[in-house]
């Protein structure tokens, strides 16, 4: 019943291995996999809906039991509700400089140095990249409290610095999944490009930069996404209300709204939908850099 | 110049940006880190150098304790908890359904969304009278607990939430998944074995590189778990939901002990290097690292 099988050739190695589904007792079995898949899927999606229903159902609906699942009428009165009562447009707008700022440090400094890493030989360079896996693993809290002295002391606190000057100064995640990228580059491409009179930099701008372009899409992504949530770092560095960004911003709306559960709901929906959108848009280079990471790391 | 050493120090121009912020942004600190640990200090008019009072201050310092417990309580839960679900969806999407990406989607956005707002979403779910996971017991009878609000399911619930955000760790599985030859698969079905035993003896060896990557990384964020409780409960009901982290930021950013905050950063570090440490001595003995 298996040898037979080996011969069968086609193109998708997963549904080959499990050929064994198309007798028809195990029909059965091939039913209660998407039955299970179907099932996990609706417990991951059902907060998703949770959120939306409960932003845009009635009052009256909301608090009644047992709970209404499909509102009788959508009403989009609550999604304005942030906006009157905080500058929660402004916090969009901060939480947009933030992560294009982010952005731009990362695509720009770790492309560099992960190239430097991964296409140009000097001595200790290898070392060198330890200590850029080692400082992956430490926990961020361990520099916090210096950093803030630090930043405190520059007069940087209430400005946007402290969140975006350390990403324009290689930030090791991006230089390891930039430098793993780079490693794919034939030697020999970059060796004709010094034959042909190209510096160093003439290479990374001719060769690795133009070839990098995908990577550094995922670079964007992800950073933009960290940029976007990251909580510590502004709930430290910004306390005036003008310059929060949206996580922070939907802390401050959650201690004065909380009575006001649909203002909440609509506010966070707003606050997620940035990162949801990109993902969709780019879901293709999300896979792909988590492909770069996971699988070489 | 020769080629070599041009290139060598092209090579040190091309990395010197990580060089300033490697100084600047990690190692300076460490070493300041350490030396603001030896002071009683609220970085403004006291400076009182105290030695080791600080470590010797949280050894009996029953909210430390109370915080170190239960972070570990959290870690301790939710690296074995994640891996499994992630590991289990990601098995299940890899056997050659229709629609693969449409689910891999629904699995992963959750990870894609900022921690507040889901905290916050969350928040309104464990609602304990018309919250969305009291109804669906209720449905089945059951009588669901106060969860947040309550001192012993408070830290359950926070983990349960973490359990949403297995996506990420889920697409990495995908992703090892598919570099599993499917020669092998070929090769133990010659030799007679059935799919459950093939799932263990091919598919779970030639995983453990990606379950050690993915084990790792639990680890490191897991131990530093902070916003879920700062939002959803407030280290509450009865410092119950208490983290290492959130008690440092009290500590320090709230009630200016930075020298105690920072020595707590360091209680912090010698934890997840314990971890890592002994996940990665223990590798050697699980971790199949051999390449077809």
């Amino acid at each position: 019943m298996t040898s037979n099988g080996a011969v069968i050739r086609t193109d998708r190695p997963q549904v080959r291995r499990f050929r064994f589904l198309r007798r028809p007792k195990d029909f059965a079995l091939r039913c209660l996999l998407y039955v299970a898949v179907m099932i996990g899927a609706v417990a991951f999606a059902i907060p998703f809906y949770w959120m939306v229903r409960t932003a845009v159902m009635p009052g009256r609906e909301v608090y009644s039991w047992p709970p209404v699942w499909i509102p009788s009428e959508i009403q989009l009165q609550h999604f304005a509700a942030p906006f009157r009562a905080w500058p929660f447009e402004r916090w969009f707008l901060n939480s947009g400089i933030v992560a294009t700022l982010t952005v731009l440090g990362v695509v720009t400094s770790a492309s560099i140095v992960g190239y430097g890493f991964a296409c140009l030989r000097f001595r200790g360079r290898d070392q060198l990249f330890l200590i850029v896996l080692a400082s992956m693993i430490l926990p961020q809290q361990v520099v916090l409290v210096p950093t803030y002295l630090l930043f405190v002391r520059l007069g940087w606190n209430n400005t946007f610095l402290p969140l975006i000057v350390p990403v324009w100064l290689g930030p090791p995640f991006f230089i390891f999944l930039l430098r793993q990228f780079f490693m794919t580059i034939p030697r020999e491409m970059l060796e004709a490009a010094y034959i042909d009179g190209c510096s160093p930099l003439g290479t990374y701008f001719r060769i690795a930069l133009p070839l990098s372009l995908p990577a550094l899409g995922v670079c964007a992504i992800f950073a933009f996404t960290f940029a976007w949530n990251d909580f510590l770092y502004p709930l430290i560095y910004l306390t005036r209300i003008d310059l929060y960004t949206v996580a922070i911003g939907l802390r401050l709306l959650q201690g004065m709204l909380g009575r006001n559960i649909q203002a909440l709901m609509a506010a966070a929906t707003l606050g997620a939908l940035p990162t949801i959108l990109l993902f969709f848009i780019a879901q293709r280079y999300f896979v792909q850099g988590i492909v770069i990471t996971g699988v070489k790391g | 110049m020769s080629h070599q050493r041009r290139e060598a120090l092209y090579g040190l121009i091309c990395i010197s940006p990580w060089i300033i912020g490697f100084l600047v942004f990690t190692l300076g600190p460490i070493i300041a880190s350490l030396l603001i640990s030896l002071f009683r200090t609220d970085f403004l008019s006291t400076w009182d150098f105290v030695g080791g009072r600080n470590y010797s201050l949280m050894a009996s310092d029953l909210l430390a304790r109370k915080a170190l417990g239960n972070t570990a309580y959290y870690a301790f839960a939710v690296v074995p908890l994640n891996t499994v679900i992630a590991l289990g969806i990601a098995v299940l999407l890899n056997q050659g359904i229709k629609g693969q990406g449409f689910w891999r989607t629904i699995y992963y956005l959750p990870s894609v969304v900022s921690i507040v707002a889901v905290s916050m979403l969350w928040r309104w779910l464990y609602h304990p009278d018309i919250g969305l996971l009291n109804s669906i017991l209720a449905v089945f009878g059951i009588q669901g607990p106060r969860w947040i609000y309550s001192e012993q399911w408070a830290m359950p619930s926070i983990i349960m939430m973490a359990a949403w955000g297995a996506g990420g760790a889920m697409l990495i599985f995908l992703a090892g998944l598919r570099g599993i030859p499917t020669e092998l698969y070929e090769a133990a079905e010659i030799d007679g074995a059935g799919s459950i035993r093939k799932f263990f003896a091919v598919t779970i060896p030639m995983l453990t590189p990606t379950i050690f990557f993915n084990v790792v990384m639990s680890i490191i964020g897991s131990w530093q778990v902070f916003a879920q409780s700062f939002i959803m409960t407030e280290g509450g009901p009865n410092n119950a939901t208490l983290t290492l982290v959130l008690y440092l930021y009290r500590k320090g950013f709230q009630q200016f002990y930075f020298g105690y905050a920072a020595s707590l950063a360091w209680l912090l570090f010698g934890v997840v290097l314990i971890f890592v440490l002994i996940a990665l001595r223990s590798a050697t003995a699980w971790v199949h690292y051999e390449r077809v």
